[in-house]
C-alpha cells in the first residue's frame, strides 16, 4: 500500500534535540545529537546494533537521563522539569516496545485498561469498553480481546502494544524496532499499521529500525545514526546516495540486485 | 533530650556516608596504583596482590552502595504507600495469592510440625516422669518461636521466590518500562501492594499455624497420654503471656514486610536477562531467609525487655 502524504507542519517542532550526550561508564554512546521531529512527521532513526537507537528514544521518554545537551519534547525542557510535569508529559507520549511488554498476567482487555483507567480519573465503564474497542479496531485484533498475550502470535502482540499506547491519544509515537523478529509480510503489515496511526490520530512518530524496508515504507525523512551523531539526514533516497563504507553495506543487504 | 534525627538529616548522614566510602575507595585504588608502579619490573613481586586489594575494596563499597540502594528503596516504599492512588484490587489479589495460595503447604507444615516436635520431646521428659508438662512444652516451643519462624521460612521460600521472579521477568521484558512510559507508577502498582499483602497475610498464616500445630500436638498428646482437650487447652495456655503472643504476632509482621520488600527488590533491580531472574529468585530467597533469622533474634531480646 502506497503511503499517503503527510500532513507535516515544518513550523511546530514536537521534539528538539541539541547536543545530545550519553555514556555509559567508558563507553560514549550518544556524541552530540542534533535533532527536529516536525508536527505530523514519521522520523525514522537508522544505525547499526549498539549505536545507540534505543538509547536516544529512552531519553526522550525520560527513562534516561542525558550526561549534557537539551531535548525539548513539546515545549517541556526534560533536563528541567519536575517527575509529577514528566508524569504528564509521559501521557502525551506513546512508546512501543520491542517486544511489546505486554503484562503477561493481564488479558488483552485488562492491559489496555490498565494505563486508561489510571490516567483518566472518573471515566466510566461504557467509556472505557468504547475506547478499547476503538483502538482494538484500529489495529484490527478485535477477535483477541479476551486473550491472554502467550496465546497472540509475535505480530498480534506487536499490535496489541501498539493499541495500549494508541488508547491514551499520545501526541508522539516512539517506536522502538516494529518489525524485528517478524515475517516479512507481518513487517508490511506493521509498516502499514504505523502509517495508519499516522493518518488517523495524526501523531507524530520517531522510528527506530535497521529494515530499510520499513524505513523506506514509513519514513517522511530518514536520520542516520554514525558514531553517536547523526551524520546523514533527509529522504531515504538522499540518505543512500553515496559511497560512504559506513552506509552502502545497509542498502546493499537489503535491496542486492 | 531529642532522641529521633529527621528524615532530612538521615539523609544527610547517609550522603556523609558514602562520601567518606568513596573517598576509601578512591585510596585503596591510589593504593593499588602506587602499589603497582613501585613493583613494576621487580620479579618478586606477586602479581596479583594489587588486583586482590581492589578486588576487596570493590566488595566493601559494593557492599556499602548495596546497602544504600535498599535503604532508599525502603524509603521509597514507606513515602509511595501513604500516597494516592491506592491499589486495593491489587492488594486484595495478592493477598489471595501470598495467603490462600501458601495454605496447602502451611496448614500440612504446621500440622506435622506440631505432631513430630511432640512426639520427639517426649523421650527427654519421660526420663524425668515429667510426661504433663508436654503441652506445655510444645505450646511454648510453638507460639513463642516455631510458628512464625516456620511460616516465615516458607513464605521465604514460596512467596518471597515467586515475588522475585515474577517482578525479575517483568523488569527484563521492559513491562515495568511500558508501565512508567504510560504514565502509571509501577512501584507503587507492583511493589506497594506485595509488599502490603505479606506484612498482612504472613502474621495470620503465622496464627493458623500455631492453631494448626498445636492441633498436631494434641492429637499425638490424646492418643498417647489420654489427655482431654480441656486440659490439653488449660495446660497449653497456662504458661502463655500476652507479651509472647504480641511478640509472635509483631515477629511475624516484621517477617512478612521483610520477605515482601527483599523479593520486590531483588526482582524490581533484577538486570541481565533470563539469567538475571533466575538471580533475582533465589537472592530473594537467600536473603529473605538470613534477615528473618537476624531479626528474629532481636525481637525475642527485645521482647524480653517488657517482660
Amino acid at each position: 500500500m502506497e503511503k499517503q502524504k503527510a500532513n507535516i507542519d515544518l513550523n511546530n517542532e514536537v521534539i528538539r534535540i541539541r547536543g545530545l550526550q550519553k555514556s555509559f561508564g567508558d563507553y560514549h554512546v550518544l556524541r552530540g545529537i542534533d535533532l527536529d521531529l516536525y508536527q505530523g512527521e514519521n522520523l525514522v532513526v537508522l544505525g547499526r546494533s549498539g549505536t545507540g537507537k534505543s538509547v536516544l528514544i529512552k531519553l526522550i521518554s525520560g527513562m534516561l537521563y542525558p550526561d549534557a545537551g537539551t531535548i525539548n519534547v513539546l515545549g517541556n525542557e526534560l533536563t528541567h522539569i519536575t517527575e509529577r510535569e514528566m508524569e504528564s508529559l509521559r501521557i502525551r507520549i506513546g512508546f512501543s516496545f520491542q517486544n511489546s511488554a505486554l503484562y503477561d498476567s493481564m488479558t488483552v482487555r485488562q492491559n489496555l485498561e490498565f494505563p486508561l483507567v489510571r490516567n483518566r480519573k472518573g471515566i466510566t465503564r461504557k467509556e472505557i469498553d468504547t475506547n478499547v474497542h476503538s483502538v482494538l479496531d484500529a489495529v484490527g485484533l478485535s477477535q483477541t480481546i479476551n486473550q491472554m498475550p502467550s496465546e497472540l502470535s509475535g505480530g498480534q502482540r506487536k499490535r496489541i502494544g501498539i493499541a495500549r499506547t494508541l488508547i491514551l491519544n499520545p501526541e508522539i509515537m516512539l517506536y522502538d524496532e516494529p518489525t524485528a523478529g517478524l515475517d516479512p509480510i507481518t513487517c508490511i503489515e506493521i509498516n502499514e499499521l504505523i502509517n495508519e496511526v499516522q493518518q488517523r490520530y495524526n501523531t507524530s512518530s520517531i522510528v527506530i529500525t535497521h529494515d530499510l524496508t520499513c524505513a523506506k515504507m514509513v519514513g517522511d525523512r530518514v536520520a542516520m545514526l554514525l558514531d553517536g551523531q547523526f551524520q546523514r539526514v533527509g529522504s531515504f533516497d538522499e540518505v543512500f546516495a553515496t559511497d560512504d563504507a559506513r552506509v552502502k553495506p545497509f542498502y546493499d543487504y537489503n535491496f542486492v540486485e | 533530650m531529642r532522641y529521633f534525627i529527621s528524615h532530612k538529616q538521615l539523609l544527610q548522614l547517609t550522603d556523609l556516608t558514602f562520601q567518606t566510602i568513596w573517598s576509601i575507595r578512591a585510596s585503596i585504588s591510589y593504593v593499588n596504583y602506587t602499589f603497582a608502579q613501585l613493583m613494576e619490573g621487580t620479579e618478586t613481586t606477586p602479581r596479583t596482590a594489587p588486583s586482590r586489594i581492589k578486588k576487596i575494596g570493590d566488595a566493601i563499597s559494593g557492599f556499602f552502595l548495596m546497602l544504600h540502594r535498599i535503604y532508599a528503596f525502603v524509603l521509597r516504599f514507606f513515602k509511595e504507600v501513604f500516597l494516592p492512588p491506592y491499589e486495593f484490587k491489587e492488594v486484595v489479589r495478592q493477598c489471595y495469592e501470598t495467603g490462600v495460595k501458601s495454605f496447602t503447604l502451611i496448614t500440612l507444615t504446621g500440622f506435622i510440625i506440631g505432631v513430630i516436635f511432640t512426639k520427639q520431646s517426649r523421650p527427654s521428659l519421660t526420663d524425668f516422669g515429667a510426661t504433663s508438662w508436654l503441652p506445655s512444652l510444645v505450646s511454648i516451643a510453638i507460639m513463642k518461636a516455631l510458628a512464625p519462624l516456620v511460616t516465615a521460612l516458607i513464605a521465604a521460600g514460596k512467596v518471597g521466590s515467586s515475588i522475585g521472579a515474577e517482578l525479575g521477568s517483568m523488569r527484563v521484558t521492559e513491562q515495568i518500562d511500558a508501565m512508567e512510559v504510560s504514565g502509571t507508577k509501577p512501584f507503587k502498582f507492583l511493589v506497594c501492594t506485595r509488599v502490603i499483602a505479606t506484612t498482612f497475610t504472613i502474621p495470620l498464616l503465622a496464627t493458623y499455624v500455631a492453631l494448626i500445630a498445636l492441633f498436631g500436638g494434641y492429637l499425638n498428646i490424646a492418643q498417647n497420654e489420654g489427655t482431654s482437650y480441656a486440659t490439653f487447652i488449660e495446660q497449653a495456655f497456662e504458661p502463655i503471656t500476652f507479651v509472647d503472643i504480641w511478640a509472635s504476632l509483631a515477629k511475624a509482621v516484621v517477617f512478612g514486610f521483610t520477605i515482601g520488600i527483599v523479593g520486590c527488590y531483588q526482582g524490581y533491580n533484577s538486570t541481565k536477562g533470563t539469567e538475571g531472574v533466575g538471580k533475582a529468585a533465589n537472592g530473594a530467597v537467600v536473603t529473605a531467609m538470613f534477615l528473618v533469622f537476624i531479626e528474629e533474634v532481636l525481637i525475642v531480646q527485645i521482647a524480653g525487655w517488657f517482660r
